[in-house]
């Protein structure tokens, strides 16, 4: 296979050459760093006062971790590196749980994320012949401007439709002839659904890849975009607070996402102890900006789970792959004891062609007991007009869960487009446990 | 001879099988028989229509979960031991059915039944061989 690169030197440099590279960045870093006030003091209290105390990259571990709370608690401008007037650009959360959280970049950093992105886009085999239509949010969230920079340094005919209004989406996709699409799995399947609503079909449409990112998904929802489209669907992982998309993208071969180490620096964690584990167990992952000046963030606890591969990809790149994001670790439910995390649930159901393109999460009380409920739609196309089919469906689905989380689940079997959806990310999961 | 069953699945929602009526009212197609397969969280309505074809495109454009099954109706004599003897002409013949339901109208003197067997067309050929007056799909339209 010919394999695209945007910059093949540092997408296949060695191991020590990457090394280097990250030393060096890891020590300009630390000394921007420490202008911001945060920073200042965190550092100060393990006695680095400039990037020159950092001799190698096992020193990096002498600094703690950053949080989103720490970030919560800066707000607006204790990570704040740089002067007001070298800043270009805001991007924020939205705050809807709680204080937001700001980013700042300045020019410089601009122009080292859309390099990112675009290392991102080629990977995949995406050109500038592509038509890319963005159905990501613009504005404050980081994931519509981000691969807009990307796709315009490629070349790519960029459509800036951003999220929502799925009617006019399709119809834009049919128009143009898009080929390309950026957006969250949920939305990819909302938008499947209502194909034969606006009345045009799949043929109709010349989409043949999707980038799919800012919710995490399983393969198998991953198996079920690409049979359903008939398209390759390559994962991306990134986080507003680390600049957003383009932390880590799929390559051509679709074997979970390359780490742009030379950008930064990847760690996977115990969350309890604080340990750093070995490449192939799951933890956390930390992450260290090696690429912005305007705002660093050093050792992230990203509260994402997943592991890094130890092995190379066939792609000839160097950069480690990071794992689908396996789950949060805020967003474990316990049930009676148990812990489950959402994304074994997905995993489970998706496999079962006749369960459709929606689900939902509930978790209550019933008496003292937590009770777990399992909502999907089905497949409209497989129904056979059978009652002992759907029944058959429903204890599968039981069955599933009852084997792989232990969980006794009621199941409850929906008509497509029952379930809510929202035009950008999911809301898969509803914990009501707490207000009874 | 074969009939069209129309299956609809409903999930557990208040106003469902009456936006399904409602919508087969609406467009002036009329139910000729009906039945509801239901569990404790969803349930499976099925119609005999007089017209089918039109009936199950409009139901789906509507977003149901609608899908066309082979059933037979049979014509029953309306009187003590009438369905006695047709089940055991299935009975000696190991005819399987998955379910059985009656029509609101009646075509003759006699009563009217629908059958989902396990095999149609066997079912159909021991029906044949007994004489037993099977009811057509035009027949149903003009009911």
């Amino acid at each position: 296979m010919d394999i695209p690169y945007w910059n093949k030197e540092i997408e296949t440099a060695d191991r020590a050459t990457l090394e280097k590279i990250q030393l060096e960045r890891l020590r300009k870093t630390i000394s921007s760093a420490i202008r911001s006030p945060f920073y200042k003091r965190m550092l100060g209290e393990v006695g680095i006062s400039s990037g020159d105390d950092i001799k190698s990259l096992n020193d990096l571990r002498r600094i703690p971790f950053t949080t989103k709370d720490d970030l919560r608690k800066s707000f607006p401008k204790g990570m704040m590196a740089v002067d007001m007037e070298q800043v270009v650009r805001i991007h924020s959360s939205s705050g809807t749980t709680g204080i937001p959280t700001v980013i700042y970049f300045s020019m410089e950093d601009i122009k080292n994320w859309t390099d990112l992105l675009a290392r991102c886009i080629v990977s995949t085999g995406a050109t500038s012949k592509d038509v890319f239509q963005n159905m990501m949010t613009y504005g404050l969230f980081t994931g519509g401007l981000g691969l807009h920079y990307g796709a315009e340094a490629v070349g790519m005919t960029i459509i800036p439709i951003g999220g929502g209004n799925t009617k006019r989406q399709i119809k834009v996709m049919k128009d143009f002839q898009t080929t390309v699409l950026h957006i969250t799995p949920s939305y990819l399947l909302h938008i499947h659904s209502k194909l034969g609503d606006v009345g045009i079909s799949r043929d109709e449409l010349a989409i043949s890849k999707a980038f799919v990112g800012a919710e995490p998904h399983s393969e198998n929802t991953r198996l079920k975009i690409q049979e359903l489209l008939n398209i390759d669907a390559y994962n991306s992982y990134g986080l507003s607070e680390l600049n957003g998309p383009g932390v880590a993208f799929e390559c051509v071969y679709k074997k979970d996402m390359h780490v742009w180490e030379d950008a930064y620096i990847v760690e996977i964690i115990d969350s309890e102890t604080g340990e750093v584990l070995e490449d192939g167990r799951e933890g956390e992952v930390v992450l260290t900006n090696l690429v912005r000046h305007a705002m660093p963030i050093l050792r992230y606890k990203t509260r994402d789970l997943a592991f890094l591969h130890p092995d190379k990809c066939e792609c000839g790149r160097t950069h480690r792959r990071l794992s689908r994001i396996l789950g949060r670790t805020d967003d474990m439910l316990i049930i009676n004891g148990v812990n489950v995390f959402p994304s074994q649930i997905e995993e489970k159901i998706m496999q079962i062609p006749e369960v459709g393109t929606n689900y939902q999460i509930h978790v209550d009380k019933k008496g003292s007991l937590d009770r777990l409920t399992v909502k999907v739609e089905i497949y409209p196309k497989l129904f056979m007009g059978e009652a002992s089919q759907l029944d058959a469906l429903k204890n599968r689905i039981k069955e599933e869960l009852r084997s792989s989380i232990v969980i006794n689940a009621v199941v409850e079997l929906h008509e497509p487009g029952a379930l809510p959806v929202s035009e950008g990310k999911a809301q898969r999961v509803v914990d009501q446990r707490s207000k009874l | 001879m074969k009939i069209t069953q129309i299956s609809v699945f409903l999930e557990n929602r208040k106003g469902r099988l009456f936006d399904v009526c409602s919508l087969l009212g609406d467009n002036n197609i009329n139910i000729r028989a009906l039945t509801i397969a239901e569990t404790e969280s969803f349930g499976v309505l099925r119609i005999v229509v007089d017209k089918s074809d039109v009936a199950v495109k409009l139901l789906k454009d509507s977003g149901f979960v609608a899908n066309l099954t082979h059933v037979v109706a049979v014509e029953v004599g309306d009187k003590p031991g009438g369905l006695a003897a047709v089940l055991k002409v299935f009975a000696d013949n190991d005819v399987n059915i998955e379910y059985m339901y009656g029509f609101v109208e009646k075509f003759s003197d006699k009563a009217l039944l629908v059958f989902r067997f396990a095999d149609t067309d066997l079912a159909q050929q021991i029906l044949a061989k007994n004489d037993i007056k099977v009811v057509t799909e035009k027949e149903i339209e003009g009911l």
